[in-house]
């Protein structure tokens, strides 16, 4: 049987849903092995039993997270000189690219980014020209480096590794990167942006008050994002930005409130699956995008959505 | 005052369609590249604003140029007129250019790019080069983490902050994990993020000026790469086909006569998202 790998994916210690994803996607492919390369390595190789992986592989040796992504790059070449896999797979966020960059570089493979969808023949789906467009690629060249995004797939469940192994690596290029000091995220109790299946989000309409958006994010159970007008304006913290140079997402449900739908906005979450914008101005660009648009105040407009939501969860 | 060596500062930008011009096009669904105004693609601005702020922070005199020690190169692979956006550069305060521009070049994807683009910057001797976060038309935002690894160079990207301590670079950034500070001596790649600086506009005196600075345009012969690792005979990956999506099935627009919460809670039901 042949083997893929899959790079796991982790934030703050804690395995991220787009490795379940990343796993299922393998599971097209032939059997998972999931590679760690993490100072956590034992921590987060104990969160992989519910997930479709047949074997962990640990990469030891080294501080992955004081030094650069080449120090991934690296370690993840180490490995695949040694399994020969079919394909690697990567989650698709700025890290996770940067890994697959350096890689590609690295094993002399071919590179997709992006991919939303990758099938049995390694055919990968890419949405471009802000969703516009669907092409369809393949890697022609090398080991497959293919990163996916998140939201694509409905992870699956599995039963976890049955093999696990410790894998000395040693990084000492040229490259000596250093980082010297992390202020963590501060975790709320939603979901990740890049992560959650519905994401209200506010703009300049909601002039600093997110009172309204949160509180309709929470009845939906989804997270909450903003406008780079919002994020710049101190209304709400920079990681929360959606757009072009913020997050791009592709949740089941986008609410924009208050968001006027420039370009940079639109480019980060125009591939949603349903788009709903409220809006004062019937002109506002959000219009064009969205399968659902109310021309209105959305500090009328969401407290009664939410209302309304709420009554039927009940 | 910091006390950092002569500089040899190399800044990467790409000309790209006017992301506006597509948002025009939207409705027939497809990008002609040929009737698309180009522009500097606009997250390398702030690339080019970094390196001179660098620069200007580490002169005697204050400003960028002649006497401040250090030398700013922009530099673009791309057709003929890429170099309307190196003028651009020039015209804000960079000191010369090198367009790359080869017929063999088309369709090169990422790793040719930063093949060619490390070929020039080791040719030139470089020891920091400064890049957007990602192309608005690619928009893979790879490029300068393959620079790094191709020139065993301090990645030090997505910078939010970037200044000279000694002979250290310091950046702050804001990634997935939180906010971090990494540094690195030279040589090294940086790139930044938007929120990093506001871009100057070229002043008429620097407009002026920009037309006497020298822009070169270089082939693959001058910097030493093959062609027949270029292009797109060369590509890594291939593109099976392209179909354009079919619109967004026109929406729903009400306006809120005080019922439209309903109505959108009502939709979200018949959707299953409530
Ligand atoms: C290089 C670059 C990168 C960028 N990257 C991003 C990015 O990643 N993400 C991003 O979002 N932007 C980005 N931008 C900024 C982008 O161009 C827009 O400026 C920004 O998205 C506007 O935010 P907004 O829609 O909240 O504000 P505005 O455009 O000011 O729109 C506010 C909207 O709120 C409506 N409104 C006002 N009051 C109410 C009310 N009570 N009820 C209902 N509606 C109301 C108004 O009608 C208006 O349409 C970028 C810009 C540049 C140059
Ligand atoms: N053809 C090019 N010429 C010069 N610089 C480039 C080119 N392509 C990409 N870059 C640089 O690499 C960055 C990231 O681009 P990309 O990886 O294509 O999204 C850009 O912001 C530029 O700084």
């Amino acid at each position: 049987m042949s083997s893929v790998i899959i790079l796991v994916d982790s934030v703050g210690g804690k395995v991220s849903k787009a490795t379940a994803e990343l796993a299922t996607f393998g599971k097209r492919l032939g059997d998972v092995t999931a590679v760690i390369c993490s100072s956590d390595g034992a921590s987060l190789a104990s969160q992989l039993n519910a997930l479709a992986i047949d074997k962990t592989i640990t990469c030891t040796g080294v501080d992955f997270e004081k030094l650069s992504t080449g120090a991934v790059a690296s370690a993840l070449s180490d490995v695949v000189a040694k399994e020969k896999p079919v394909a690697i797979l990567i989650a698709s966020h700025a890290r996770g690219k940067e890994i697959a960059g350096r890689l590609a570089v690295r094993i002399e493979s071919g590179l997709i980014t992006d991919a939303i969808d990758l099938d049995a023949d390694l055919i990968a789906t890419q949405s471009v020209f802000g969703g516009s467009t669907t092409v369809h690629s393949t890697v022609t060249h090398g080991t497959p480096i293919i990163t996916l995004r998140g939201n694509s797939i409905e992870a699956i469940a599995g039963t976890g590794p049955t093999a696990h192994e410790d894998f000395a690596v040693t990084y000492g290029g040229a490259d000596r990167a250093l980082v010297n000091s992390l202020a963590p995220a501060i975790k709320g109790g939603r979901p990740e942006l890049t992560e959650a299946s519905i994401i209200v989000s506010g703009g300049k309409g909601t002039d600093g008050n997110f009172a309204p958006v949160e509180a309709l994010a929470d009845a939906l159970g989804g997270a909450v994002g903003a406008s780079r007008a919002a994020t710049d304006a101190g209304w709400y913290p920079h990681s929360f930005q959606v757009g072009q140079t913020g997050k791009t997402v592709s949740p089941q449900l986008y609410i924009a409130a208050g968001i006027s739908g420039a370009i940079q906005h639109r480019a980060g979450m125009q591939t949603s699956k349903t788009i709903v914008a409220i809006n004062k101005d019937p002109e506002a660009p959000i219009f064009d995008v969205a399968d659902f648009g109310i021309v209105g105040d959305l500090f009328t407009v969401l407290p009664q959505v939410r209302d309304g939501v709420i009554a039927k969860k009940s | 005052m910091s006390n950092i060596s002569a500089m040899k500062i190399a800044v990467c930008i790409k000309q790209v369609p006017d992301s506006w011009a597509e948002k025009k096009m939207g409705s027939d669904q497809r990008l002609d590249r040929e009737s698309v105004d180009a522009v500097l693609n606009d997250l390398d601005e702030y690339a080019i604003e970094s390196a001179i702020a660098l620069v200007e922070a580490n002169s005697p005199t204050g400003e960028a140029g002649e006497g401040s020690g250090h030398t700013i190169t922009v530099i673009s692979m791309g057709p003929e007129r890429a170099s309307e956006a190196l003028r651009k550069a020039l015209s804000m305060g960079a000191d010369d250019a090198i367009l790359i521009s080869d017929a063999a070049l088309a369709g090169s994807d990422a790793l040719a790019t930063s093949k060619v683009l490390a070929a020039v910057i080791s040719q030139g001797g470089f020891d920091l080069v400064f890049c957007g976060t990602e192309s608005t038309d690619a928009r893979m935002s790879v490029v300068p983490a393959m620079l790094a690894e191709r020139l065993g160079f301090a990645q030090l990207t997505f910078a939010g902050k970037v200044e000279a301590v000694g002979s250290t670079m310091k950046i702050s950034r804001q990634t997935e994990f939180g906010v971090e500070e990494m540094s690195a001596d030279l040589p090294a790649v940086i790139s930044v993020v938007e929120k990093i600086n506001e871009p100057r506009y070229p002043s008429f005196k620097g407009i002026m000026a920009s037309k006497k600075k020298p822009l070169v345009t270089q082939n693959l012969a001058d910097i030493g790469v093959v062609a027949t690792e270029v292009g797109s005979s060369a590509a890594w990956s291939s593109v099976k086909d392209s179909l354009p999506r079919p619109p967004r099935g026109a929406g729903v627009k009400i306006v809120d006569d005080g019922n439209a919460a309903a109505q959108l809670v009502a939709f979200l039901a018949e959707r299953k998202l409530v």
